[in-house]
């Protein structure tokens, strides 16, 4: 899900940028006004543990790779405002150190994956949990659906932002100028292989990870 | 142990295991993830270089491309597997070095 340089016009690219600053800014202010400074080192945690998830590749049947990415995970710890920084820290440094996920792309990849992704994966996890009480395994599962359906979002969104690349960015006999794959093909390999794999991970992923912090400390959880 | 402890211990352990990442994908024979291929894959699979992708793929030089040292491509398997475990590594410090600097600034915002 990480989009390389080249893959997106710089247009798009730039798009997001913008679309992302008051985004940022509005984080850092919300962030500010309700973390703790003994949270902090639960944001640090975050932002590794996001970091580290993301470097276990799985295969997927017909030669792909895929892995899962803990941003319901971090905005049911945290918050979703406070995910969408982690979440940014991370993917940055992926980029400038790794070369994972492109830099004129931290705009699209942040949006898809610091912005889509958590919001998604929170508001799926409050509405299914409703009352219930942390400790819950209801929780747990409300989690596991947020973190599946979030991921999904995410998917989409980078399904939509590579497939559109050739219908707006082509030559004039009708070559590609970045991203070839049209949405006819990048919507649904991108929607499937999450639906079908990469999803299950997330979820499988954040339901055991919560699960343990209910049993550790049921209020680490929001 | 605190919950904390535990949960930077977790991390710890997730970096010794991260080579997984690598030699389970390797196992099944599976390649790039969709969307992230280089500029030779690409032509492989569509016959052509995009000329916007084959002029912004190279934008940017990391360090340490895909978790790898640079030329390192062919070395065997354990080669890449212990260049992935240091990458976690400074990949780690790097992110949370960061975020305790940007906790920092946010919490001592709006206080006292």
């Amino acid at each position: 899900m990480h989009i390389p340089d080249g893959y997106l016009s710089p247009q798009t690219g730039g798009f997001f940028y913008l679309f992302m600053m008051p985004l940022w800014f509005a984080a850092s202010k919300i962030v500010g006004k309700t973390l703790k400074a003994r949270q902090v080192p639960y944001l640090a945690f975050s932002a590794s543990f996001v970091f580290i998830i993301m470097m276990f590749n799985v295969p997927m049947p017909g030669g792909s790779t895929g892995h899962a990415v803990g941003g319901t995970l971090v905005a049911v710890l945290l918050g979703p405002w406070a995910a969408m920084i982690v979440i940014t820290i991370a993917l940055v440094i992926q980029a400038l150190l790794f070369g994972d996920g492109g830099i004129t792309a931290v705009g699209a990849n942040c949006f898809n994956m610091a912005f889509i992704l958590p919001f998604t994966g929170y508001y799926i996890y409050r509405l299914i949990s409703l009352k219930s009480s942390r400790g819950s395994l209801r929780r747990a599962l409300a989690a596991a659906a947020g973190a599946y359906f979030g991921i999904l979002a995410a998917a989409l969104f980078t399904g939509i932002e590579f497939g559109i690349q050739p219908i707006l960015y082509h030559t004039a006999d009708g070559k590609s100028l970045y991203c070839p794959y049209g949405l006819n093909v990048a919507l649904p390999v991108m929607l499937l292989e999450h639906l079908l794999l990469f999803g299950w991970i997330e979820a499988i992923v954040t339901f055991l990870v919560i699960r343990y912090l209910q049993k550790e400390d049921p209020s680490l959880i929001l | 142990m605190k919950t904390i402890k535990k949960l930077w211990l977790l991390i710890i352990i997730l970096i010794g295991l991260t080579p997984l990442g690598l030699i389970i994908p390797a196992y099944f024979k599976a390649g790039s993830a969709w969307g992230e291929w280089s500029a030779e894959e690409m032509k492989n699979l569509v016959g052509y270089i995009p000329k916007g992708l084959a002029r912004l793929a190279s934008f940017w030089s990391a360090p340490l491309p895909d978790y790898a040292f640079k030329n390192c491509e062919g070395k065997p398997l354990h080669v890449a597997g212990i260049a992935y475990i240091i990458s976690a590594g400074l990949g780690i410090a790097a992110v949370v070095g960061i975020t305790f600097l940007v906790g920092r600034l946010l919490t001592k915002k709006g206080r006292d």
